[in-house]
């Protein structure tokens, strides 16, 4: 069972002007005015951080794992296995 | 000092507003509909208690005698409370609470912009510290009420409705007390009435936004100031004061 | 260099490398990590409703502000840890409906009910103090991102242990009533708190593999002997005592020795009953079930604006 609608966004924090954007984690939302929101609240409770960029997790492009082997899915660019990425028949139960 | 009194009695009235939805909205502890609203509804809670302990704060400094912020949120019974009404209203289910929440925020928002200007500049800095989270604040009770409003019909019909339940409270945020109306004129406390038509310009705006009707205008419910209280306060503060009641010599 | 996924799978490990999602892994290490994480995710999420309980009683604006802030951040580990278990391939309506029909535990701990005030106090400084012995144990833990969740929380937590113990100090230095609550809360709160690193090293099911895939850094009674030995130290510098006639300094060991823990009151809770068992799982569930037309307006909202969401 998936959550309806709600996809994972990544979230990126910039501490103070000029510093670089690091990744903080993640927050589930329905779309980006909700992310920004829900990243402000989760990630910057301790010290307000200048800048918050949200990017849904499945338009992130990530370089595979350096061994030479391809263990996983040699196409698969996705930076995580979320089951929302993954197109299913209707009629497939129990997934 | 009469003086004294006067500027005790309107700091209070602050300090009140913000402590009453504060421990509302404290409420929702674990209770929300996920998680990250959790978090989100407790940042305001906690940003309403930080204002509340400025502003009780002060005003306990201006009551002297060694009164201590604590003491006033406490130690005082429910007609000692000067809170307005609308503060006090259970949350309800969360179409109840976004809607309060809404026209606070707004109210908040236009309230601080003008208390920034007061002649006492201790409240000129309170209002200093709280704007910045109060125009997050709005922003997120705003974006509650066209997600609600413009949703599903089940969330248009509970905000709807919530919204009409609650008007009747609305009016009392522009009502002016004698007090109040001294410290308007001494520079030092705000005209409320003078703000209600930008907040109707607010409330409006997201209301047609958001598909929503605002209510005719009814005869609405006032005596927060006078401690003149809806039946809701007296069950809050025998929850929130029963340790210090019950162990008036202990120190927490 | 073995062309076997495995083997190179082991050696990272061996090595002290991070596990990172797209990584092959062993289907045990998956489901095995899953249940862990998801369970401390539980556990920070139903951890909520005991602290929870004495939010609007709290006897002082600081020690509500204090006390908010810390159920808010029980929230937000929960949200760490279920994003981190998100990452191994299973989305989080599933992992909550797993707890709702009871697939998934969550710490024993939380079923046990919050009586007074000074439950505050005993639940910061004790129930937080053994978790951060064991958070700090799994920031070296081999999964990256569970790693990375850890590490994040153990610079949160340190507050929250502080926190209780000041309550319990307050207390224990304060009125005879205080003073007697603060005692009585620890004398119920000391052997669930130790009984939080589960059952002893020669009877733990799972251990083998968590140790060999260096999912578990220290045995459970290694944390638990650490836990005790420091515990019984802050509790001798406040004036409170330890419900353990065993308790003893043993100075050959340079450890504590304790008494023997009543594992029938273990697994009488962990299989459902406890004290607050059900009432946690019917809390969690009703908030979910109220909750459900705010999230379908939500989607409904997105939907019809398309904001920001592609259409897959």
């Amino acid at each position: 069972m998936t959550n309806k609608g709600m996809y994972p966004w990544e979230v990126f924090i910039q501490s103070k002007t000029g510093a670089h954007f690091q990744h903080a984690g993640c927050v589930h939302a329905v779309d980006k005015e909700m992310a920004l929101q829900n990243a402000r609240d989760l990630y910057t409770r301790r010290q307000e951080g200048t800048c918050i960029w949200v990017v849904k997790a499945e338009h992130i492009v990530s370089s595979n794992p350096e061994d030479a082997e391809s263990f996983f899915d040699p196409a698969n660019d996705k930076v995580y296995r979320y089951p929302t990425f993954f197109k299913v028949s209707k009629k497939a139960k129990d997934l | 000092m009469m003086a004294t009194n006067h500027l005790f009695k309107y700091v209070l009235s602050l300090g009140d507003d913000s402590l009453i939805i504060a421990q509302r909205l404290s409420e929702w502890a674990y209770k929300a509909p996920y998680l990250e609203e959790d978090i989100a509804l407790s940042n305001i809670s906690l940003d309403m208690f930080g204002r509340a302990n400025m502003f009780l704060e002060y005003a306990a400094v201006i009551k002297g005698n060694n009164s201590i912020a604590d003491d006033l949120a406490f130690k005082r019974s429910e007609r000692e409370f000067t809170n307005r009404l609308i503060y006090e209203q259970p949350n309800g289910d969360f179409a109840k609470t976004m809607a309060r929440q809404f026209f606070l925020d707004a109210y908040n928002k236009l309230f601080l912009e003008q208390l920034i200007n007061s002649a006492d500049s201790q409240l000129s800095a309170i209002a200093q510290k709280s704007i910045k989270e109060t125009n997050y604040h709005i922003r997120h009770s705003s974006s509650w009420i066209l997600r609600l409003g413009d949703g599903t019909s089940a969330s248009h019909m509970k905000v709807q409705s919530a919204i009409n339940d609650i008007w009747t409270f609305t009016g009392e945020l522009f009502e002016m007390t004698e007090n109040e109306k001294e410290m308007e004129k001494k520079k030092i406390g705000v005209d409320y009435p003078g703000l209600k038509s930008n907040w109707d310009k607010i409330v409006n705006d997201i209301f047609k936004e958001a598909t929503l009707s605002r209510p005719k205008d009814e005869h609405m419910k006032i005596g927060g100031r006078q401690g003149i209280h809806t039946e809701h306060l007296g069950h809050m503060l025998s929850d929130m004061q029963y340790l210090q009641r019950a162990y008036p010599d202990a120190k927490w | 260099m073995s062309n076997n996924y495995e083997d190179i799978f082991q050696e990272k490990v061996d090595e002290g490398n991070k596990i990172e999602p797209k990584d092959w892994m062993p289907e045990k290490y998956r489901s095995h990590l899953i249940r862990q994480i998801s369970q401390h995710a539980h556990s920070e999420i139903i951890g909520m409703q005991p602290e929870g309980n004495w939010i609007t009683r709290a006897p002082s604006l600081r020690a509500k502000m204090v006390l908010i802030a810390k159920v808010q951040d029980e929230a937000g580990h929960g949200l760490y840890l279920y994003s981190a278990c998100e990452t191994l391939g299973i989305a989080r309506d599933e992992l909550i409906q797993q707890l709702h029909k009871g697939n998934a535990k969550y710490s024993n701990i939380f079923n046990y009910p919050t009586l007074s005030w000074a439950d505050i106090g005993a639940i910061g400084w004790l129930v937080d103090g053994a978790a951060i012995v064991n958070q700090q144990s799994l920031r070296g833990t081999s999964y990256g991102p569970y790693s990375r969740a850890m590490k994040r929380i153990c610079k949160e937590e340190s507050f929250h242990q502080r926190q209780g113990y000041e309550i319990m100090s307050k207390m224990a230095n304060g009125t005879f009533e205080q003073q007697e609550m603060a005692q009585d809360a620890l004398d119920r709160w000391w052997w669930p708190s130790i009984m939080m690193f589960g059952p002893h090293d020669s009877e733990s099911s799972h251990l083998s593999n968590a140790v060999k895939w260096k999912i578990k850094r220290h045995s459970n009674d290694e944390l638990r002997q650490l836990f005790v030995d420091r515990t019984v130290k802050q509790a001798d510098l406040i004036g409170l005592s330890m419900p353990d006639p065993d308790l003893k300094w043993n100075p050959k060991k340079k450890h504590y020795d304790f008494g023997e823990i009543n594992w029938d009151e273990f697994w009488e809770v962990i299989n459902g009953n406890g004290f607050c068992n059900k009432e946690r799982i019917n809390n969690h569930v009703k908030s979910h079930e109220e909750g459900k037309w705010v999230r379908d307006a939500v989607l409904a909202y997105a939907n019809k604006r398309k904001n920001g969401v592609i259409d897959d």
